[in-house]
């Protein structure tokens, strides 16, 4: 079995946004729409103050509670724990936006453009399927089956792995098989410390953050 | 370190309030719970209303036509009215699909008991308690709103549907040649459990709430408490001294009052108190030397 998974390095994120607009440049996302987010947290109080970035979106997880809410089905689980939208079969009652813990779902009822007019790009890539329905990150999943019908491996070769992934410049980002022990992302968390977020809710997040070298 | 962001989280930026759902998801509890509580009210004391209201039976209609309502609000809501069939597709997992569901079986019942087919009044009654278990089951569903998540959101929103009905009914008393005294004494006992429960589900939830949501609950509360809840009793127990036809309009007052109060607090639990639980923490990233054990 396969269980894909991301993992961001909280030590390493810079907060550049590179992979929210690598996102937005593969999926064709409108303005304000970002199904990859950088958070930037600040703690404490001067002179004791720090600041942390924070990938954020769709967490994939295990339970999720978007898909047992939806009433039409058009929210899946693969098997190998990717979570997809049927745009076809979304009703748009946005009763999965309001059930995830990690406000990862958007619905736009209009098209929208960066610069009011479409940009020739913009028109060409337009998909109104996506309007008034629920929208989140995929994973990239159009990337990871064709990567792995073309032979390649998943958050390896970056043909067949997430765009913010590729993207990042602090090497922040990793996705890999968490079933498979010598994957990236199982090594990363093998040998640091790490927490999902909301851990608490139960819904088990493929979703992993790093913040700590595992002590040995 | 002290945390700079305040809010139910250990870290991170502060709850924000959902946008997703708004007047019209409102108006499906509330006018769904209002609709089922009057067709169970119809049922266990309908009886008493003038054949000019029975044949046919206004009361059941009023009943239907307030979940018809309902549903036209969630209509409303829906990015893709036109597929609106498609939610049917979910039963295994989904209370909204099995609200549905249960809604397509209360209308022709409904209509059966409108026109007086005998037994079909109990039959809708409990068809209406089933929904309505449906939709209170909805909320607590979304794990997002933590102000939703209590488990005493369910037995809420049946009290409060129950009220309402009771209320709604009262209000018809106006134009019934009386209602019975069971009737105003299950009023009485539901708005008391109405109120205990929801003290109850607000101190269930008190420690996970944004201090915005807090507020407008505390709100909601006093509302239930003074118009919901204090002022529907003073009112009975007016209209029972004075008697006649003073009863009929006073209790028809309490009735609206609980109904409003209901209303209000379905009203307020979906729109201003549900703020989600922002992003959290749970740890600090360690960067550079390390510090401490």
């Amino acid at each position: 079995m396969t269980r894909w998974a991301m993992t961001a390095d909280l030590r390493r994120c810079v907060g550049c946004q590179t992979c929210t607009a690598a996102c937005k440049h593969t999926n064709a996302t409108p303005p304000e729409v970002q199904w990859r987010r950088v958070l930037d947290m600040e703690f404490g109080e001067y002179p004791d103050v720090k600041r942390v970035f924070v990938p954020v979106g769709c967490q994939h997880c295990e339970d999720p509670p978007c898909m047992t809410v939806c009433p039409t089905t058009a929210t899946k689980q693969r098997p190998d724990g990717i979570v997809t939208i049927d745009y076809d079969l979304c009703i748009g009652c946005s009763y999965c936006a309001v059930a995830c813990p990690y406000q990862a779902r958007y619905k736009t009822d209009k098209a929208s453009f960066a610069y009011g007019a479409p940009l020739q790009s913009e028109s060409k890539r337009r998909d109104d399927s996506r309007l008034s329905v629920a929208t989140k990150c995929t994973f990239c999943v159009d990337r990871i089956d064709a990567g792995l019908a073309a032979g390649l491996k998943p958050g390896i070769d970056p043909a067949a792995t997430p765009a913010c992934v590729n993207s990042c410049i602090a090497d922040a980002l990793a996705f890999g098989d968490l079933e498979d022990p010598k994957s990236n992302v199982s090594q990363l968390l093998e040998n640091n410390q790490s927490f999902r977020m909301h851990e608490e809710l139960g819904t088990k997040p493929g979703f992993h953050y790093l913040w700590d070298k595992v002590d040995k | 370190m002290k945390v700079k962001h305040s809010g139910a989280s250990a870290f991170g930026p502060n709850p924000w309030q959902q946008t997703s759902w708004d007047w019209r998801a409102a108006g499906n509890f509330i006018c769904g719970g209002a609709g089922t509580g009057l067709l169970l009210a119809s049922a266990l004391f309908g009886a008493a209303a003038p054949a000019s209201l029975r044949q046919p039976d206004w009361l059941v209609f009023a009943g239907l036509a307030l979940v018809g309502l309902g549903l036209l609000c969630v209509w409303l809501e829906i990015g893709r009215p036109l597929r609106a069939l498609h939610v049917f597709l979910n039963p295994q997992t989904s209370w909204m699909t099995r609200e549905a569901f249960v809604g397509l079986v209360l209308f022709p019942a409904g209509l059966a008991a409108m026109l007086g087919v005998s037994g079909w009044n109990w039959i809708t009654a409990a068809l209406a308690m089933v929904f309505l278990y449906c939709q209170s089951r909805m909320l607590p569903a979304a794990r997002g709103i933590p102000a939703w998540r209590s488990a005493l959101m369910s037995p809420l929103f049946l009290v409060t549907a129950w009220c309402e009905g009771l209320g709604i009914f009262l209000l018809f008393g106006l134009f019934l040649a009386r209602t019975s005294n069971a009737a105003h004494w299950l009023f009485l006992a539901v708005l008391v459990l109405r109120l205990l429960i929801w003290y109850r589900y607000r101190r269930s939830v008190d420690e996970s709430l944004a201090a915005r949501a807090r507020r407008a609950l505390d709100l909601a509360g006093q509302r239930l408490l003074i118009m919901g809840t204090v002022m529907p009793l003073v009112l009975l127990a007016a209209g029972w001294l004075l008697g006649g036809a003073w009863q009929s309009l006073l209790s028809a007052l309490a009735g609206a009052c609980a109904a409003y109060a209901g209303a209000n607090v379905k009203h307020t639990l979906v729109t201003r108190a549900s703020f989600n639980q922002g992003f959290a923490l749970a740890r600090i990233p360690v960067r550079g030397v390390r510090t401490g054990p």
